[in-house]
């Protein structure tokens, strides 16, 4: 029972509590490339969190046989496969995402979230925590993408997935999409104010 | 009669009163209208006559000429374009009131409300620096941006630039300049280009309509300069006579509301150095700085960069450099505090504004851009002018310990 309650803890606490970007701050730099529209954001989150999951379970399996000298090397050839899988099918089934994703798939490898929960978790733990672990933490960072994705993309662009959102009347009576949201500072600002949130919800989060 | 009506009111927001919730707009307004009653009762404090609103208030009376020069000039141009045959002095400038007066109370609105919220939220005192903002934030701007994206773009510095830092005196960033940064980004199509500038439409009967169709064109100098091809550059006016330096030193030329005219600047220079508000030595700096980085660009002056053809002090004349030099690169909260420092941030402020006016054709006015990164290298400068004095005490000291010993 005690095991159970921790997978259940292993999985939800990435989600807010513990969430790699607003709490963590890793990953910024894709929040701030590819979440311009909410269409790359959502295939990012979700590209993210398979690499994370399946690298997680395979680094858990041979966990004990991985030399630690070289440990990083391994982990690295492992992501680097699952990310080479995702951008071939993405280029296969999406071509238009895949093409504005560009080499943001492929800096996955890069991701600090990935290195962060292979060393800290996956090299510790069993498959299945390891598998959920992977999990939140790509749910946790796609959730991130999406609200970001979704602000920029409706202020930016009034549209939400390429449908226009914003009423045609309002662009008649003179309402004009705030070109600043497409830039990368308005992402960093509006990650802030997602921070803030959180902070103004979870006090214990605080710091002096 | 208006301090009586305070007083009396004054018990009811006091601990314990009706209204306490509310002491902070209340405490807000008395001290606007006169000197707080409460002083200091601890430790040292510096006594002077001069509080930070005596200083804003000195600040809004030097920026008086430029609104003032603003309101002639809109409808200057107003009446120029629409072909009016006489030009009565009143009512230019009325028309001009009529066209700045909804901006600037928008900018008030929003501005003070916020301030006023987020004062009541953290129980504080208002602070006063809004003042000043306000009434710069319509200045910087052209004169036919809509009034909500002033609106948002108000709301958004002074909360992000002013209110997470701390509120006035904590901005890492001028807060006025933000505002006109976010609207340039934001809404590039309403901040630039050949009808931004220029107040098109009758307001209560005053003025006339402006017909883009006919020839004319609001674009203003460094507009015209950034999208010169060829030929000789010749900058002209809104019906396409030619423009001198004196016109530009005066202010008739399509500009942002109140930036154009660099003798109205120059007076409001000498208010806020005479009250000793404004440091000279930035002021000086940023010139020097234009003027060298406009001669360099003028000596290797090539057709590629149009703006590279205008004559230094062609640059000190034209667009926001000479507003932003006296007004902006000043600010004291956000500008560099060492005495050394000072000469160096000026200087930078100078040259970066002409090298992205010349050397960058996708943005024909660089000073709001140079200021906003200096602002954000402020702190560096100082930190290295500090270090330097250190470090040369330090050696000095143990010079002569060393020839003691």
């Amino acid at each position: 029972m005690a095991e159970k309650t921790d997978n259940r803890q292993v999985f939800l606490n990435p989600l807010s509590r513990n969430n790699p970007v607003v709490v963590q701050i890793l990953g910024i730099c894709s929040v701030l490339a590819v979440t311009a529209k909410l269409e790359p954001a959502i295939v990012m989150g979700i590209s993210v969190t398979a690499v994370l999951a399946f690298s997680n379970v395979i680094i858990s399996l041979i966990r004990n046989t991985i030399p630690t000298n070289i440990r990083i090397i391994v982990q690295l050839v492992v992501v680097a496969g699952l990310v080479v899988i995702v951008d071939q099918l993405l280029k296969a089934y999406a071509y238009d995402v895949s093409k504005q994703l560009s080499v943001f798939i492929g800096l996955i490898i890069t991701n600090c979230i990935l290195m962060g929960r292979l060393e800290a978790f996956a090299m510790a733990n069993r498959p299945l925590p390891a598998f959920l672990d992977g999990i939140g933490n790509g749910l946790g960072y796609a959730a991130i993408l999406i609200i970001v994705g979704f602000f920029r993309e409706l202020l930016g662009s009034g549209t939400l997935l390429g449908f226009q959102v914003v009423p045609q009347c309002f662009y008649e009576a003179g309402y004009v999409n705030n070109g600043l949201m497409i830039l990368p500072p308005m992402a960093l600002i509006v990650v802030a104010c997602i921070i803030w949130v959180q902070r103004a919800r979870n006090k214990d989060l605080r710091e002096e | 009669m208006l301090n009586k009506f305070i007083d009396r009111l004054r018990p009811q927001f006091e601990e314990g009163g009706k209204y306490h919730a509310f002491h902070s707009v209340f405490d807000g307004f008395a001290t606007f209208l006169y000197t707080p009653r409460t002083t200091a009762t601890s430790g040292v404090h510096i006594h002077d006559s001069i509080d930070s609103k005596r200083v804003m208030i000195i600040v809004v009376l030097s920026l008086l000429p430029c609104l003032l020069f603003g309101m002639y000039n809109t409808g200057y141009q107003n009446y120029l374009g629409s072909g009016a045959s006489s030009m009565p002095f009143w009512s230019l400038m009325a028309y001009g009131f009529l066209a700045v007066l909804p901006r600037l109370i928008v900018t008030y609105a929003v501005g003070l409300g916020i301030e006023f919220v987020v004062a009541q939220w953290r129980k504080e005192e208002i602070q006063e620096g809004f003042l000043v903002t306000g009434i710069l934030i319509p200045l910087i701007c052209p004169i036919e941006t809509p009034l909500w994206m002033i609106a948002v773009a108000t709301a958004f510095s002074v909360i992000f630039v002013k209110e997470v830092f701390g509120g006035t005196g904590y901005n890492i960033f001028n807060v006025a300049l933000v505002t006109r940064a976010f609207l340039f980004f934001a809404y590039p199509a309403s901040m630039s280009g050949d009808r931004a500038f220029i107040s098109a439409q009758p307001i209560c009967g005053l003025g006339g309509t402006v017909n883009f169709a006919d020839g004319i064109s609001g674009a203003t100098p460094l507009g015209q300069v950034a999208t010169h091809t060829g030929g000789a550059l010749q900058i002209t006016n809104i019906v396409g006579d030619p423009v001198s330096s004196w016109d530009a030193f005066l202010g008739l030329i399509p500009g942002s509301f109140g930036e154009t005219s660099t003798l109205c600047i120059i007076i409001g220079a000498i208010i806020l150095m005479a009250a000793g508000i404004a440091n000279w030595r930035i002021i000086l700096s940023v010139i020097a700085g234009g003027l060298l980085m406009g001669w360099i660009a003028n000596i290797f002056a090539t057709p590629t960069y149009p703006a590279s053809y205008l004559s230094p002090l062609d640059h000190l004349l034209f667009g926001g450099f000479a507003f932003a030099a006296v007004f902006m690169a000043t600010d004291p909260v956000t500008a560099a505090r060492t005495g050394t420092g000072k000469y160096i941030y000026g200087a930078l402020v100078g040259i970066i504004a002409i090298l992205i006016r010349v050397y960058n054709n996708g943005y024909p006015e660089g000073a709001m851009l140079a200021v906003l990164l200096m602002n954000a290298l402020a702190p560096l400068i100082d930190y290295c002018v500090v270090q330097s004095n250190i470090n040369r005490r330090l050696r000095r000291a143990g010079a002569t310990k060393s020839t003691e010993s």
